[in-house]
């Protein structure tokens, strides 16, 4: 908390904007203002998911359903939209967000209500959620034909230069950053995840923090279904399939530790922007996207690594000279 | 607050207790911690809670927290009956405590970690950075610590941890503070800061129990005393009033001898020679010469940087320059791999994270580190060989547990320290490192831990005794190294060592 940037988030922002200016040399049309603003707007759900998902692995689990949430979500407000056009989108936003809390708040029930491992339970929740999208809609596709202008306008729109999907991520980062620094319960959840039997110790509940973390995982992906639906104009069965692994290397890249306690609010977002990047370099320098999986899984292979190796014991200043030369350091 | 000031702590001897705790029973599966407990704090009186490792010290100290809640019982404080589900309503009743198990956490900064749980915020509700490394800072002057708010915890060591939770108990300013154990990991030095802290809390009308198992600290920090056996309150009194004698033979039920069990062993080859050996920031010029049969022993203020030199010697911490020459033969110690192939066993000072792995059973543990010997020729462990080597060695130790498969995050403090120190006597390595072996151990089964030594040098062993405990470095070494900042400061021999000349230049004086 006393460095706002650590050195290792600093080494990752200087590996995207280098990542950048390389492909631009291949490929000048990336380097131009309207493709970055558009690599940009296309990582901005990537962003938003994958901050709710550091909440969760910084207190030791996991949370797969988040995909599965956001296509449910997205289709019963594809739905519900077709069913009460007239619908004014703040309410068919807030509407998305409670359906994705509630579909958190059972993850987070049944972990932290009955014990069972977070991965059991998400594993679960996402066969479930899947399935029932299969169920509300009949087996049947929406596409924007089903949907009203205004449900299809909303991620379309710009203010000020840049896309509302830009507006809503940085919305959401900027909470996040003032919850994880600024609030008890933020900070509380590094100590459930850094030291489960200490924090109780503090008065800082494991359980409750589980409900928090899984609620606000699965509010976010509500949300997230929603701008998902609206901006490709497509609601089915199969959207986002897979994506919970997406969000959760964004997390990883970023430096969270899936052993719980570490991560934070700037290395999450710069690990979803440089698979954001990725995502959208590849194409343009004649990389099939076949290889964006291997590349990213190397990536996350390489990330574990650095990682591992910076979580390595500081060495103490005992000696005298080792004290005097740190505290001249400083000044 | 004002009206509990007194400066008089005898005038109100016979007062009313502030804290009352009565009839408090408490079970586990297969032990029950406390029957009928009873308990009376006073305002501006240290009360010291005496039992052996496993009497239920701990479980008082948890119930009086809101970590436990007891089966039955009644809490009475300020004549008022109270009950405490959470550590919140035990800070709201004014109580606040230093746990035996470390409450740390390692990745956050040492404002945050005193703080955790009741962080200073602003009206909005957004914590006040500010205003916590202030008091942080305030806290640390208050407690004479060297290190910043900002640090993050990580970076400190052992002792300097131990002051974070000092810290952390004096931050809830409350009426009642408990002790469990909070001098385990001190050296004279911060006992004595701490001891200046009880001592005002006392003058500032505080009631304190403070959990010890040495007794010297007991009879200079108490007015009072209570004591328990297997759970059972078996007496309480005056300290001016009793002896230790008395003391030990109400918690053991029989009296123990309490000489240390040195024995004259011939002091053979050297078996480890280490020379000029040191790294960048943590020790500097380390040469010294171990002997088979021979106990050194290495003493220091905490943060000396002791444990930070056997870690090295260990490739924990590894060395930048000097040599290490075992059997005469100069290893390449990298790794701790290396080292024990070598025939160097390590027990390390923070046995709950670094020594115990306490998902496992007593049994488990225990053999884990001489897992290649209890093996047969198959591959597979002897199952029965396991069995009565734990039982050997716990029994001596007297371990105390439901049975020997019981997991260690089950039993008590004091017993965990005892089944890591069970695991690494029974590897029989050439060399044995033991950082503060008896710290947080009973008194009976130091003397276990003490014996064991003993027979290990008689058996050709070099062993290397790095503890704070003055009398237990004088009693059980044949030379003493001193250390301070990182380097060697002096070798006493057994026969010229004094407590006064080895704690003189371990504080830097010229003796
Ligand atoms: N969570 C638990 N589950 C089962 N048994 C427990 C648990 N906690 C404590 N016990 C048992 O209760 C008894 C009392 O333990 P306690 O920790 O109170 O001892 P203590 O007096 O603090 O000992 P020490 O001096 O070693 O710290 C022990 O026999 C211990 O094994
Ligand atoms: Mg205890």
């Amino acid at each position: 908390m006393t460095q706002i940037v650590t050195r290792r988030e600093l080494v990752l922002a200087f590996i995207i904007v280098a990542m950048v200016l390389l492909i631009g040399v291949r490929a000048p049309v990336f380097l131009s203002f309207d493709n970055l603003r558009f690599v940009v707007t296309d990582t901005s759900v990537l962003i938003m998911m994958a901050l709710a998902q550091m909440t969760v692995i910084l207190t030791r689990g996991i949370d797969l359903s988040v995909a599965a949430n956001l296509a449910l979500t997205g289709m019963l407000v594809a739905l519900l939209s077709r069913a009460l056009p007239g619908l004014p989108i703040p309410v068919v936003m807030l509407v998305a967000l409670l359906i994705g809390a509630g579909l958190g708040l059972v993850n987070g029930l049944l972990i932290a209500g009955l014990g069972i491992p977070p991965i059991v339970v998400t594993l679960g929740t996402l066969a479930i959620y899947r399935g029932a999208i299969f169920i509300v809609a009949g087996g049947a596709w929406l596409t924007s034909k089903d949907m009203t202008e205004a449900f299809l306008a909303f991620p379309k729109a710009e203010f000020l230069g840049l896309s509302s999907l830009t507006w809503v991520a940085l919305v959401v980062t900027i909470g996040f950053y003032v919850f994880m620094t600024l609030t008890r319960t933020g900070r509380g959840l590094y100590a459930v995840g850094g030291n489960p039997v200490a924090a109780r110790y503090c008065g800082v509940s494991l359980r409750l923090s589980q409900v928090l973390v899984y609620t606000l995982a699965g509010t976010i992906s509500g949300l997230a279904g929603y701008l998902w639906v609206a901006r490709f104009g497509i609601a089915y069965a199969d959207i986002g399939i897979g994506y919970e692994l997406t969000v959760i290397a964004s997390c990883v890249i970023g430096g969270v530790s899936i052993a719980g306690g570490i991560g934070s609010v700037i290395g999450t977002v710069l690990g979803a922007l440089f698979l954001g990047v990725v995502a959208n370099a590849l194409p343009l320098i004649n990389i099939s996207p076949f290889w964006q999986m291997a590349i990213s899984g190397a990536v996350i292979l390489a990330a574990v690594i650095v990682n591992t190796r910076s979580e390595w014991k500081p060495q103490k200043l005992i000696l005298h000279e080792a004290r005097r030369a740190a505290a001249g350091g400083q000044k | 607050m004002a009206d509990t000031t007194d400066d008089q702590p005898g005038a109100r001897a016979e007062a009313e207790p502030i804290l009352r705790l009565s009839g408090v029973s408490k079970r586990f599966p297969g032990v029950k911690a406390l029957e009928g407990m009873r308990l009376d704090l006073y305002a501006g009186h240290t009360t010291a809670l005496v039992g052996e490792n496993g009497a239920g010290k701990s479980t008082l100290v948890k119930i009086l927290t809101g970590i436990y809640t007891p089966d039955t019982g009644s809490l009475v404080v300020d004549g008022v009956e109270r009950t405490i589900h959470s550590p919140r309503d035990a800070w709201a009743d004014g109580i606040t405590a230093i746990h035996q198990e470390p409450v740390m956490f390692d990745e956050l900064s040492v404002a945050e970690n005193i703080f955790m749980g009741h962080m200073p915020v602003d009206r909005r509700g957004l914590i006040d950075w500010s205003s916590m490394i202030a008091r942080t800072t305030e806290l640390l002057e208050r407690i004479e610590a060297d290190f910043a708010a900002k640090t993050q915890l990580k970076r400190l060591g052992v002792a300097q941890k131990h002051m974070v939770e000092i810290a952390r108990a004096l931050s809830h300013d409350a009426r009642i503070v408990i002790m469990d154990e909070p001098t385990a990991a001190l050296s004279a030095r911060e006992i004595d800061d701490l001891f200046r802290i009880v001592a005002d809390l006392k003058r500032q009308g505080r009631a304190i129990l403070f959990i010890s198992h040495k007794f010297d600290e007991i009879f200079r920090v108490a007015d009072r005393w209570t004591c328990l056996r297997d759970g059972c309150l078996v007496g309480e009194g005056l300290i001016a009033e009793t002896t230790e004698d008395e003391l030990v033979k109400l918690m053991v039920g029989r009296s123990i001898d309490q000489v240390f069990p040195k024995r004259e062993v011939a002091i053979g080859e050297p078996v480890l020679e280490v020379a000029g050996l040191s790294n960048a920031t943590e020790y500097a010029d380390i040469s010294f010469t171990l002997h088979k049969g021979e106990i050194l022993g290495f003493y220091g203020l905490v943060g000396a940087g002791r444990s930070e030199t056997m870690q090295g010697l260990m490739g924990i911490s590894p060395p930048t320059r000097g040599t290490i020459r075992i059997n005469g033969h100069e290893a390449r110690i990298a790794a701790p791999a290396d080292a024990i192939d070598a025939g160097i066993a390590y027990v390390p000072e923070d046995r709950q994270i670094q020594g115990a792995v306490t998902a496992l059973g007593i049994r488990e543990n225990m053999s884990l580190a001489s897992l290649a010997k209890t093996a047969n020729k198959t591959g597979f462990v002897a199952y029965a060989a396991e069995l009565a080597r734990t039982r050997d060695l716990g029994s001596k130790l007297a371990v105390k547990a439901a049975h020997w498969d019981q997991k260690l995050m089950e039993l008590s403090g004091g017993n965990q320290q005892k089944v890591v120190i069970a695991k690494w006597l029974a590897t029989k390595p050439q060399i044995l490192i033991l950082d503060e072996p008896t710290k947080g151990i009973d008194i009976g089964s130091k003397a276990a831990v003490h014996a064991i030594m003993a027979d290990l040098a008689a058996e050709g062993l070099g062993i290397i005794l790095v503890s704070s405990e003055l009398p237990e470095v004088m009693g059980m070494s044949d030379r003493i190294v001193v250390m301070a900042e990182g380097r060697m400061v002096r070798v006493f021999d057994r026969a010229g060592a004094t407590p006064e000349k080895i704690v003189s230049v371990a504080t830097g004086g010229m003796a």
